[in-house]
């Protein structure tokens, strides 16, 4: 076995419960979950032992049968009404060790980063009051402290949030958020989306801890259009990073680019990848972007990391309305704010204000069990913008209405918005202002 | 130890940490001032700032499910090599960052020794996105970190290079729920038969108006049995979503003979060239054979494969697909193309090819 020190030694046999199916998970170059439940499982001494073994017996029981064990249940800390993922076994009289399994949803640092001190610290905490078993994370984001007794979970919140952690959304709440590396390492990043996601989530905590919204409300936020933690699927609330003005374009690197890579090949991946026809290779290897077709997709700045580079004028997109199937099926977030300038601390207060808004619409409008992007489309487009005070744009449709049945008595008027909006926009004075 | 408390702690509601205080030193001081980056080699990427300071990144997959004592020897090798930081990816592989060159080849090594392989950049199959699954869901029909095992086994030698077309982006979901995601390939459990109801419970935890509201195709009435208020499922309507199952538990849907896995092909969420797609569905009904779910394997790798060999530099599955057309992706992945295929669902004909354009 390649997982090296056992702490202490196993525990004695007979104790143990055979894990034929698991321990078959053990073999293979990839690193086995296994084999660390089966290291918690012999520390001999720890309180978590005794736990992991009836773990795992439960587990190979789940394999064997091929059925789930858990069920859920109420439990929280002082203060908080969510956070904590209640599990109950139901086969506690087999496994009376692990019959309570609770996990703390624990929120990450922006980005993941980590000093190893900061993590032996949470490792300490758990493995005084927990299972020993931790997630390093949920789809959802959260550092998962898999395994606590209903007793030891307020022991356990005390020491982790003295670390300086708190706890994550669970139930109809705003949940906890996750945001790519971005500008802490990634040069594609358009905006500082550690400051965006800490400055939002933490000024609705409230909507977290004390869960009173109609269903989950999430937020997540990359960089840019590569969209590293999959915002726009999987986000009510979706942050972008995007940029206005031009791609940013070093000709000595371009040609650099094509000397190593090839003609054919920059013209293959490049040119003729551009889902807007934007690019073309001049005949001394020069390029030339038509900056007003790119719809700032990212891929020519994937491919040409050197001689490429978002523009200067940066901001955000904001998206709402991603979500999974249940219940009208899978859901995209909509385009509802193409630019949203994010420099000045002025700036993120607009976000953060917009944010509050949508929300705000959400805990009002919505149905119970209906995440936001449902209720848009149970009220149509045009009400939800009015709601939250946010103006038609093309960007916001792959193309015009096809359907015929709309009332357009009051056309005129809304074209005439659009007129003095385009003006307002090009800095002139409007009639009546 | 102390005295019975008499009012408990109350929280400090400190919110999202400061990530500020854990980053790399390098990445604090060219925060936002990046310029390019390359790859060296697969597993291992080289950041440039504007400023000249380099940072080069050393990737590792993890078993996401860890034990305290794999946390720690991860930090033992962040200590030894990185300067005491790490950070971890969204899809649970852990990053080293090092501004001295030498040190990349060691820790590349002593990775290797401790059983962490490095790779998962750039176009390979990084590791899979997934969710609990039998180790703790309430709804599981599948594991999720024993399935994620035997498929990362399979494709290790993708992880550790990066030979494929494009990134390749796994998810596995444990129910139709799918928390694990859009993937380029998702394998996700279908459920298959109907709710089991254990109708002596039904009126005790169940809201039973909450019940029936949660189903998206109004299978579910309320009924009598044996005298008590319960409720009953119209079984042809029914689509075996589970959705009733987390406010009625006696709805039990995750029964042993219920649990099938589909794999869906083609989703994206990068911007990227074309716009972020959903996944669809390529086979269903592959069966739920635990520990080391052969036949779904089997499927993965004829897809990465099909993938590998045809599809042009740059190009996500999706992209492949949809240049090729699915007549072609059926036949050289060898899976049949039926009437499930076939959207029935809200919006079903935007998912009909509405034109004359077909492959042969
Ligand atoms: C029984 C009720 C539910 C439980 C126990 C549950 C549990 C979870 C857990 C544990 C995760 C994190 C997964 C992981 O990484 O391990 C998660 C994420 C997620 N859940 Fe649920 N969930 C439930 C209901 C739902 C429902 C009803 C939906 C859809 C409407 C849903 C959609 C999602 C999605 C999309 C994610 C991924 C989140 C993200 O990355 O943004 N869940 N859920
Ligand atoms: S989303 Fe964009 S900015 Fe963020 S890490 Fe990914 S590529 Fe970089
Ligand atoms: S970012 Fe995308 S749309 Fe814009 S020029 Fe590059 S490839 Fe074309
Ligand atoms: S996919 Fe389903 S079973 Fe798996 S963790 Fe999510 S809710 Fe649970
Ligand atoms: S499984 Fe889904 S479709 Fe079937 S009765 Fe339950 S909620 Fe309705």
């Amino acid at each position: 076995m390649k997982d090296g020190d056992h702490k202490d030694g196993k525990a004695k046999d007979a104790e143990i419960h055979p894990t034929p199916m698991l321990d078959q998970l053990e073999d293979g170059p990839w690193p086995s979950f296994v084999t660390g439940l089966k290291r918690l499982r012999d520390a001999k001494g720890e309180q978590y032992a005794p736990m992991m073994n009836d773990l795992m017996g439960q587990l190979n029981h789940s394999y064997e049968n091929r059925k789930g064990y858990w069920k859920g249940g109420v439990v929280s800390v002082f203060g908080y009404g969510g956070g904590i993922i209640p599990r109950y076994s139901e086969v506690a009289e087999k496994f009376p060790e692990s019959k309570e399994f609770h996990t703390l949803r624990v929120m990450p640092p922006p980005g993941f980063h980590y000093t190893t001190e900061i993590l032996r610290k949470l490792c300490d905490v758990w493995e005084e009051h927990g299972s020993g078993l931790i997630a390093l994370h949920g789809q959802s984001g959260d550092i998962m402290l898999q395994g606590c007794t209903t007793e030891n979970t307020q022991a356990a919140f005390d020491a982790i949030n003295e670390l300086g952690f708190d706890l994550g959304g669970a139930g109809p709440a705003l949940r906890t958020a996750m945001s790519c590396v971005g500008a802490a390492r990634c040069e594609h990043s358009c905006y500082d989306e550690g400051k965006a996601h800490r400055q939002i989530i933490n000024a609705f905590l409230d909507e977290m801890h004390r869960p009173s919204l109609p269903y989950k409300f999430k937020f997540k936020f990359s960089g840019c259009g590569n969209d590293c933690v999959n915002a726009i699927h999987r986000a009510d609330f979706a942050v972008i990073g995007t940029w206005r003005d031009d791609i940013k374009i070093d000709q000595e690197k371009v040609k650099e680019h094509v000397a190593t890579a090839g003609r054919k090949y920059t013209i293959d991946t490049v040119v003729n990848m551009c889902p807007t026809r934007a690019i073309s290779l001049n005949d001394d290897d020069t390029m030339e972007i038509d900056n007003a077709s790119c719809v700032r997709c990212m891929h020519c700045i994937n491919v040409m990391t050197k001689a490429l580079s978002p523009g200067d004028d940066k901001g955000v997109s904001v998206m709402i309305g991603g979500k999974r199937s249940l219940k009208v099926g899978d859901m995209m977030g909509i385009m509802i704010k193409p630019f949203i300038k994010l420099e000045t601390q002025e700036d993120f207060d607009d976000l953060e204000e917009f944010a509050e808004t949508c929300i705000e619409f959400f805990a009002d409008n919505a149905l119970e069990h209906e995440r936001v992007g449902e209720t848009i489309d149970r009220i149509g487009l045009p009400a939800f913008l009015e709601a939250v005070g946010v103006e038609a744009d093309p960007n916001m449709v792959n193309h015009p209405r096809t359907s015929s049945y709309v009332r357009t008595d009051d056309f005129d008027d809304e074209a005439a918005k659009w007129f003095e909006r385009k003006a307002r926009d090009a800095g002139m004075t409007v009639a009546g202002e | 130890m102390s005295n019975e408390k008499t009012t408990p702690r109350a929280a400090d509601e400190v919110g999202v940490p400061d990530h500020h205080q854990y980053m790399h030193p390098v990445l604090e001081k060219n925060h936002g001032n990046w310029a390019y980056h390359d790859r060296p080699r697969a597993g291992v990427l080289r950041h440039v700032s504007k400023s000249g300071d380099e940072i080069f990144t050393v990737r590792a997959g993890t078993q996401r499910q860890m034990d305290v004592f794999t946390i720690r020897k991860l930090c033992d090798i962040g200590d030894e090599f990185a300067d005491g930081h790490i950070r971890f990816t969204t899809r649970s592989n852990i990053e080293y960052m090092m501004s001295d060159e030498a040190k990349v080849q060691p820790l590349i090594d002593k990775l290797g020794e401790e059983g962490f392989p490095v790779g998962g950049t750039g176009a390979s199959v990084t590791m899979i996105s997934h969710t609990q699954g039998w180790l703790h869901c309430d709804i599981p029909g599948t594991d999720a970190s024993g399935v994620v095992k035997g498929l990362m086994d399979m494709l290790h030698e993708e992880f550790i290079q990066e030979k494929m077309p494009n990134r390749v982006r796994i998810t596995t979901s444990c129910c139709q729920i799918n928390c694990g995601g859009q993937g380029d390939i998702a394998i996700n459990v279908q459920y298959t038969k109907p709710p089991k109801i254990n109708h002596d419970l039904v009126a005790n935890v169940c809201e039973r108006p909450a019940v029936v509201a949660r189903c998206p195709v109004a299978a579910i009435r309320p009924a009598m049995v044996d005298g008590k208020p319960t409720l009953e499922v119209d079984e042809k309507k029914c689509v075996c979503c589970g959705a009733c199952y987390p406010p009625c538990p006696p709805m039990q849907i995750n029964g042993d003979d219920s649990t099938k896995i589909a794999i869906w092909v083609g989703g994206k969420h990068s911007n990227a060239r074309s716009k972020p797609t959903f996944h669809k569905l390529a086979v269903a009904n592959l069966p739920n054979n635990a520990p080391h779910w052969p036949e779904v394997n089997a499927v993965v790798k004829r897809i990465v494969k099909a993938y590998k060999k045809d599809a042009k530099h740059w190009e996500r599955m999706g992209e492949w697909i949809e240049r090729i057309g699915w007549n072609r992706f059926f036949e050289m992945t060898d899976l049949a193309f039926t009437k499930h295929h076939l959207d029935t669902w809200t919006g079903a004909r935007k998912t009909m090819n509405q034109s004359a354009h077909i492959h042969f």
